[in-house]
């Protein structure tokens, strides 16, 4: 209201519901002008779905983001824009081919007269490049800058817009320290002028460096927000993040173990930074757990056949496997259930039956050739209700199914008899609680009849409440083993965090 | 089974989409059969109906192999050249050496290889399906020129052209042939895993590699076949002309795209239905024969035939968003 330089952010009990999940529950809390505020929580807290509520890519499905004490709900991008938001993402949204300027002030180009007045889109831009300190000529093409420059062009990019209100999404991930260093003095410059900033991180180190303010997310809920950060010890804010209780719908019961099932010996390839060992015994559960990014999609990516490993041997039940295709994987027995389910999982456009039967139907044929429709019916009638795949026919298109029931319908298709080791890649991200705690009691049937499991998952407590073993994956590296008895949330997370992030021993 | 089905019984299809899923265009087909039926004179005879069946026989043996390579998500350019390229060097050969069973062979092993290559391409090297067979076409409709020197290649061994226009029971040996294609790549969709692995691959190729589907594999097959398929309907159209025509065929890449979508087959993959293909064919044939038959100048044929392909595709959009 007075011409005051301050911009003020307030999220007023903002609630986001996606098909069979709560993504954001009543979250509230305010980011003061001239302050940072760091945005914490484990993976799948919600940050990112506030953010997108934010930036207008997503609308709330209740509650309101409050700007300047005015409530508003951006319907588009374009109007997160116009109130001056900006969100940098971690992947920048630039165009490697164009230059500099042209990126710096793309949608509001200069224009005389029906042409590009190109003395004022470089005028501006090299403005604009002065405010972030950074020394690019305007005509450079953007794919020539260094990442840390990138990130210099977009936030400039979002000051042209007139942003007051600027959030970061992990901004430093991919910056070196010296880079970092620079972001910091950008961001203390935007703070002394009033901007309000929202900092999304994941390291404890940065949280103390840079920010004022933090406030922490879980499953969703708001748990806590310190509007100081003086009085608050690195050790409170990890508990709150990780906080909650293990309930039993994870089921667990300890199981007879068998002998090797998968051995896999210095495997290497892209997305890791070392060659990696594991082995898991038949009946065994073992949970891969890391940040995102941490490499362990990559390693299962490998092991699987997805992608053709640089170097490394896997051997299943002792049995040597090429790594020619996932094809040749399934037929040793391995199979893997990929993390991305709308576009490495389902064939939307096909029914739920040929879904389930796609992969296990090549041991059914006749002649090699044709389809035996009686078996086909069958395996998937009984897949469904084995399964609880609840869908009206069999004959549904999969894609008009719920989350849970693709992800069910999905498993379905791996359950045949000689599956040996089954590989499944966040098998629960994005389905509601219920089908969650029947995928689990799946995954401890496998396990009981002797099929070695492997689960990566993003989600602690779910890596903890299923797995006999835990592996915590960092930066494309194994980072630490626990077995199930000193598995616990503070010791997994703490692996799990980036290395400038480690809490001080004398916390535990 | 049936319990849990009730109580999401309003995401199950409505009967009249079901249907029209099933027999829509075989509908729409019956419907104008009727309607040309009644008012076309001259449309009801054996001579036009005999016409109308040839003038689609070679149209309707390659929307076989099309309906494959759109089910997969890919689609060919190449075939109207193939054609003419099969037909010229049939004929070429079986002049040379006096032998039809020789010309066969080399027109079959001919169009099979600009397949495998095409396949290879796009299945293997990466390159998009509508650059290679772009490139094919032309490469393949200049080698006929050149084979040719740009001239018709008369077929000198009675015995072949005789078979061309022999007839079964009063129908003529192309369509038999056509209506064999129909059955065998019906069979091959339907009733085999190539055919659902075919669709799996339009529907979700990544997936469906990750389910151990041989994507690259059966993508080569689809398009060797749909060489093999049109160098025969070539060697068959050769064989009504009694000649080997470089020039034939051009644009008729477009007219079997046209059938197979108007026969439902989605361009982005996945959905594929053999019943509907034929339907699109014959759509295509009948409406040409009666706009010949009512006298309606070419000019405007062209524009008819466009007409008819937008309104069968729009209609299908609005039945899927009812």
């Amino acid at each position: 209201m007075s011409a005051s330089s301050s911009a003020s952010l307030e999220f007023v009990a903002l609630a986001k519901d996606f098909p069979g999940v709560r993504a954001l529950d009543g979250v509230s809390f305010a980011v003061r002008g001239g302050g940072v505020h760091a945005l914490m929580g484990e993976n799948g807290a919600g940050k990112s779905t506030l953010l997108k509520i934010l930036s207008g890519a997503y609308r709330p499905s209740a509650g309101s983001v409050r700007l300047d004490g005015v409530e508003r709900v951006f319907g588009s991008t374009a109007e997160a824009i116009a109130a001056g938001v900006a969100v940098i993402y971690q992947e920048l949204h630039l165009v490697p081919e164009m230059t500099v300027a042209e990126n710096l002030l793309i949608g509001r180009y200069p224009r005389r007269g029906p042409f590009l007045d190109r003395a004022a889109l470089h005028a501006e831009a090299a403005r604009l490049l002065a405010l972030v300190g950074e020394d690019i000529a305007p005509d450079t093409r953007l794919g020539r800058l260094s990442l840390a420059q990138r990130q210099m062009v977009e936030i400039a990019k979002a000051l042209g817009r007139g942003a007051r209100v600027v959030a970061f999404d992990e901004p430093t991930s991919s910056l070196s320290s010296k880079e970092t260093a620079r972001l910091f003095a950008i961001i203390r410059d935007l703070k002394a002028r009033g901007h309000a900033i929202l900092y999304v991180t994941h390291r404890m180190d940065e949280v103390y460096e840079i920010c004022d303010a933090a406030t922490v997310l879980r499953d969703g809920c708001h748990v806590v927000t310190h509007d100081s950060l003086a009085s608050v010890t690195r050790d409170e804010l990890v508990k709150s993040m990780v906080g909650r209780e293990l309930t039993n719908v994870y089921n667990y019961r300890p199981r007879l173990q068998r002998p090797e099932g998968l051995e896999v010996a210095g495997i290497a390839g892209p997305g890791l930074r070392a060659p990696v060992s594991f082995s898991v015994k038949r009946g065994e559960v073992l949970g891969f757990f890391g940040l995102v990014g941490a490499g362990r999609s990559e390693l299962m990516r490998l092991v699987c056949g997805a992608v053709e490993p640089t170097a490394g041997e896997v051997k299943i039940h002792g049995e040597h496997l090429a790594f020619s295709s996932p094809r040749a994987a399934i037929r040793a027995g391995l199979v893997f259930c990929p993390e991305d389910r709308k576009k490495e999982g389902i064939v939307a456009i096909r029914s739920v039956a040929e879904n389930i039967n796609l992969s296990a139907r090549r041991s059914r044929l006749r002649a090699g050739l044709f389809l035996d429709f009686t078996w086909e019916k069958r395996n998937a009638r009984e897949k469904i209700s084995s399964l609880r795949v609840r869908t009206a026919s069999a004959e549904m298109l999969i894609g008009t199914l719920s989350g849970g029931n693709q992800q069910k319908a999905i498993l379905a298709r791996w359950l045949s008899e000689n599956v040996r080791v089954i590989v499944l890649d966040e098998p629960t991200r994005g389905i509601d609680i219920g089908a969650k705690s029947e995928i689990y009691a799946l995954i401890h049937e496998l396990a009981e009849t002797g099929v070695a499991v492997v689960i990566v998952s993003s989600e602690l407590p779910e890596v903890l409440g299923i797995s006999d073993r835990v592996i915590v994956m960092r930066e494309g590296l194994v980072a630490a083993e626990f077995p199930r008895e000193a598995a616990t949330p503070e010791a997994v997370l703490h692996a799990a965090l980036p290395s400038g992030s480690s809490v001080p021993a004398a916390a535990a | 089974m049936s319990s849990p089905a009730s109580a999401s019984s309003s995401a199950q299809p409505p009967a009249f989409s079901r249907l029209w899923d099933s027999a829509g265009m075989l509908l729409v087909f019956a419907l104008l059969f009727v309607g040309c039926s009644i008012f076309v004179e001259n449309f009801f005879s054996a001579a036009n109906l005999r016409g109308l069946a040839l003038s689609v026989s070679t149209i309707g043996m390659i929307a076989c192999t099309m309906m494959f390579c759109l089910a997969a998500g890919d689609f060919d350019l190449s075939v109207g050249s193939v054609v003419a390229f099969a037909g010229v060097l049939g004929a070429t050969v079986m002049n040379a050496t006096g032998s039809v069973a020789l010309g066969v062979a080399a027109a079959l092993g001919s169009g099979a290889l600009v397949g495998l290559v095409n396949g290879v391409l796009v299945a293997r090297v990466g390159i998009n399906a509508l650059i290679t067979t772009l490139a094919s076409m032309q490469i393949v409709r200049g080698l006929g020129f050149i084979a040719s020197d740009g001239r018709a290649v008369g077929i000198r061994t009675d015995s072949f052209f005789a078979f061309g226009n022999s007839a079964l029971f009063g129908v003529p040996t192309p369509v038999w042939l056509t209506v064999g294609c129909f059955a065998v790549f019906g069979v091959l969709l339907n009733l085999t895993i190539f055919g659902r692995n075919a669709l799996a691959i339009g529907g979700n190729k990544e997936a469906a590699h990750l389910a151990g589907v041989p994507v690259t594999r059966i993508k080569v097959v689809i398009f060797t076949l749909q060489g093999l398929v049109a160098a025969f309907a070539g060697l068959v159209l050769a064989a009504r002309m009694t000649s080997g025509q470089p020039n034939t065929s051009q644009g008729l890449e477009l007219e079997v795209i046209s059938a197979c979508v108007l026969g439902g087959v989605s361009l982005s993959g996945g959905v594929a239905r053999i019943g509907a293909v034929v339907a699109g064919v014959l759509i295509m044939g009948l409406v040409q024969n009666a706009m010949n038959l009512l006298n309606i100048p070419p000019f405007y044929q062209y524009v008819a035939r466009g007409l008819i392909l937008l309104g069968a595709v729009m209609l299908d959009r609005f039945k899927r968003r009812a």
